[in-house]
């Protein structure tokens, strides 16, 4: 993996460029990982992923414990490994423990054998041994290393152990590393912000992964606690965090030098039936089309169960290219979303992987042309107008 | 009439054949995906192109609650709202309010949260009453008692605008016996004439007429010359696929199809397993639809030419070849047995997979009783994969002698 910075906004908010092996193009960060379920998108079929804007589209994220019910890490290696298995031959993926959909940490019972997560297979303790079996069994481009992430309201001993613990593991990890795959040291820490810097200073190698995040921080102390992270790491290796999903969130993430994102936001969106429809361009529009009577929605998303959009025979978003909205009409996935037919959700989750990757495009063009901080307050300020603006309409 | 049907090639009584409808031009014998409620479920329509999907069969009934064939109408009709280019079969609405209960019981226990709705508004149906004027049933929406006739019946399909209608049917399971059977078949034939008469679009769809008559080859016959004397474009053999033994089913089609007329298709309603469309094709039928491929996706089964491969069962964990080695669909050509046994039953990906790989397998199946036809070589290789030991069922070899096709290499006695 190969990994350059090629702008900077604002001090810290990076434009880089991510070279993998698998891929056969460079990816431009920051950049979004796409979630996956076992290596293949929730609903997206692999012959429908090709729709998606290349190569932004591809670099996918799973956790290794989305198989431990098999198949065996035998078989994957004997098939060929992840790639292999899942038929993805040219994309990149990212393994990490945690996924913040359906595998979510659970410090409560990690100990010091092992980290603990919630999955839809029951809560399952995972020790680095079988980590690293999965690891290399499955061979991902890169890699986090195991870790034992606290939320925010962990006390200061928890926080202390999960540093003490993450860094153990992380020898653990890296000396049974396979040949080949980018390892992300993974950094911890909770709430506080000198375990923060002990931990970032006591991993040194490849890439980052930022673990304790989206557990329960509130948006004020984010930032400094990122920047904690952040100070201390080196310039030129690439960042990747977990739980930063929402649009100012990722904002955060970005203004702080993280590069590679992972999002549940599109996922949530899309089984609640919403669809994203956020102007991405970065000139002032003024509001289309707005639906004061639409359930749920505000002018990021619309809600494609409501009445409104029974006989709406045009696409989600006018001008948008996605296969979606290309091929089909509001009133269509209104009626799918109506009678629970599966479909809903693929369209909807091609819509909106699309749309969220066009956000990060945004991104990237306003940190090349070094006006971030800029596009970061005005995104933020203008949602926060249209929130006010509902609540005084309603 | 608003299509032309051309038969290519035969084999005694078999035929391959070109169904131009306004829609699409197909090629028969072919295999109708059923989307209920105007889709497949869990697949896209470039999927189902790409796969060779010429005719998909909605549900009227379905489509008629929601979001009703009024809404449908103003938008354009169905291939419109569903944004498909091909053909479109509409039923006619009345086997769902009759038969529903014995589906509720398939599909009952194992829901998913795709299926919910449909199990939900199924088991509010109670059975329908059957009178003259139509077939009464209590709305499951409300509760309140609605009433079906040919004229609705046709006027609802006339809106969903479909390139096939069927004809409101008078249908009673064959498992039943007695004087009901001879009731349904003359109503069915009173009711062809109402439908005839309220078909607003004759230029732009066609409508078929059903033949019942139950398992009694009297009844059968009366039916059938009272259809051909309405001269419709089509025609339909309807009340099987609902629990007779298969000697009683393939000889009601071979009786139906020695009768129908030469220059129309025929369609097998509710038909169904690979089996039974070699069986009904080699007789002479030309059309099938049948929701066994996809539901049978939905539980982990896959249709490969040995039969079924049940991919949630244990043996398949760690078994790395791909379902069908045979088989040319993206599934088999990317994915292990392996890989799909720990998708089935879990995600939705697992679904769509293998509802993928069956319609591809039904569809290829077509494709292959169509162009090998003329050879008939098709139905040995096919017995002989799923049959290795030559225990070739009886029912089977009896059809299959009636079709004039010698399968004596594929029988071991």
């Amino acid at each position: 993996m190969k990994f350059a910075v090629k702008a900077l906004s604002s001090g810290k908010a990076r434009a880089g460029v991510v070279h993998l092996g698998s891929c056969p193009s460079s990816i431009e960060t920051p950049c979004l990982l796409l979630s996956t379920r076992k290596g293949l998108p929730i609903f997206i079929s692999p012959d429908l992923l090709s729709s998606l804007p290349s190569p932004d589209s591809n670099l996918l994220q799973f956790s290794p414990l989305h198989f431990s019910e098999g198949p065996s890490p035998k078989t994957i290696s004997s098939i060929g490994g992840l790639h292999q298995m899942v038929g993805l031959h040219e994309y990149g993926f990212a393994a990490v423990a945690r996924d913040s959909i359906q595998c979510l940490p659970e410090c409560g019972s990690t100990n010091k054998t092992g980290a603990s997560f919630e999955t839809p297979c029951g809560r399952r303790l995972i020790k680095p041994v079988e980590y690293m079996e999965m690891i290399t069994s499955m061979k991902p481009n890169l890699w986090a290393t195991l870790a034992d992430e606290v939320p925010a309201w962990a006390n200061n001993k928890r926080n202390k152990t999960s540093v003490d613990r993450t860094v153990k593991w992380l020898d653990e990890c890296i000396a049974r590393s396979p040949a080949g795959g980018a390892v992300f040291g993974s950094i911890v820490g909770g709430s506080n912000i000198e375990e923060r810097k002990r931990c970032a200073q006591e991993i040194i190698y490849a890439g980052y992964w930022i673990g304790g995040f989206g557990l329960g921080e509130s948006m004020e102390e984010r930032p400094s606690l990122l920047n904690a992270v952040t100070d201390n790491l080196p310039k030129d290796w690439p960042r990747m965090i977990c739980g930063l999903g929402l649009p100012e969130e990722v904002l955060q993430g970005v203004a702080a030098g993280v590069d590679l994102f992972d999002s549940a936001y599109i996922y949530h969106l899309t089984i609640g039936g919403f669809a994203l429809t956020f102007p991405l361009d970065r000139t002032e529009k003024i509001d289309y089309n707005y639906q004061l009577s639409d359930q749920g929605s505000d002018r990021t998303k619309i809600n494609l169960r409501a009445t409104v959009y029974r006989k709406d025979a045009t696409p989600i978003v006018e001008d948008c290219c996605c296969y979606t909205c290309q091929n089909h009409t509001k009133a269509y996935i209104n009626h799918l979303l109506n009678v629970h037919e599966m479909l809903a959700q693929i369209l909807l989750e091609i819509h909106n992987t699309h749309h969220y990757l066009g956000f990060f495009r945004s991104i990237r063009e306003a940190i090349k042309e070094g006006c971030f901080e800029q596009f970061q307050k005005k995104f933020v300020q203008s949602r926060r107008e249209h929130l006010a603006a509902d609540v005084v309409s309603v | 009439m608003a299509l032309r049907f051309e038969v290519l090639g035969r084999f005694n009584r078999a035929r391959a054949a070109q169904l131009t409808l306004p829609h699409f031009a197909c090629q028969t014998p072919l295999f109708m995906p059923v989307g209920t409620q105007g889709t497949i479920k869990g697949l896209t329509t470039d999927q189902l192109e790409e796969i060779g999907c010429q005719i998909i069969l909605g549900n009227t009934y379905h489509l008629a609650l929601r979001p009703t064939s009024e809404l449908i109408d103003e938008l354009g009709g169905l291939h419109k709202f569903m944004n498909w280019p091909r053909a479109l079969l509409t039923d006619s609405g009345g086997f769902q309010m009759v038969s529903c209960i014995t589906n509720l019981y398939v599909a009952g226990i194992f829901y998913t949260q795709w299926h919910f709705a449909y199990i939900f508004q199924v088991s509010l149906l109670h059975l329908a009453d059957i009178t003259e004027k139509g077939v009464t049933f209590q709305s499951p929406v409300d509760g309140k008692p609605m009433l079906l006739t040919p004229e609705e019946s046709i006027q609802i399909q006339n809106r969903i605008g479909a390139d096939i209608i069927m004809a409101l049917d008078d249908v009673v399971r064959t498992t039943i016996t007695g004087p009901r059977i001879e009731e349904a078949m003359y109503r069915t034939l009173r009711w062809v004439d109402r439908c005839i008469a309220a078909h607003k679009r004759p230029h732009e769809q066609n409508l078929f007429g059903i033949v019942q008559g139950g398992l009694d080859p009297v009844l059968r016959d009366i039916c059938v010359r009272g259809l051909v004397d309405r001269n419709l474009p089509g025609y339909a053999i309807g009340g099987l696929a609902g629990g007779e033994d298969k000697d009683s089913f393939w000889r009601v089609v071979a009786q139906c199809t020695a009768a129908l007329p030469e220059d129309k298709p025929r369609y097998v309603m509710g038909v169904g397993y690979p089996l039974d469309i070699v069986v009904c094709s080699a007789l002479g039928a030309d059309m099938y639809d049948c929701v066994y491929p996809t539901r049978t996706a939905r539980f982990g089964t896959a249709l490969v030419p040995e039969g079924v491969l049940k991919l949630k069962h244990n043996a398949m964990v760690n078994d790395t070849r791909p379902i069908d080695p045979t088989c040319a669909c993206m599934v088999c050509k990317n994915y292990t047995r392996a890989y799909i046994h720990c998708l089935v039953t879990k995600d939705a990906m697992g679904s769509q997979l293998l509802s993928y790989h069956n319609l591809y397998y039904m569809l290829q199946l077509s494709r292959n009783l169509h162009s090998s036809i003329v050879e008939g070589r098709f139905v040995c290789d096919f017995l002989q994969k799923m049959f290795p030991k030559g225990d070739v069922p009886e029912w089977v070899c009896n059809a299959m002698d009636v079709a004039g096709i010698d399968i004596s290499s594929c029988c071991s006695s």
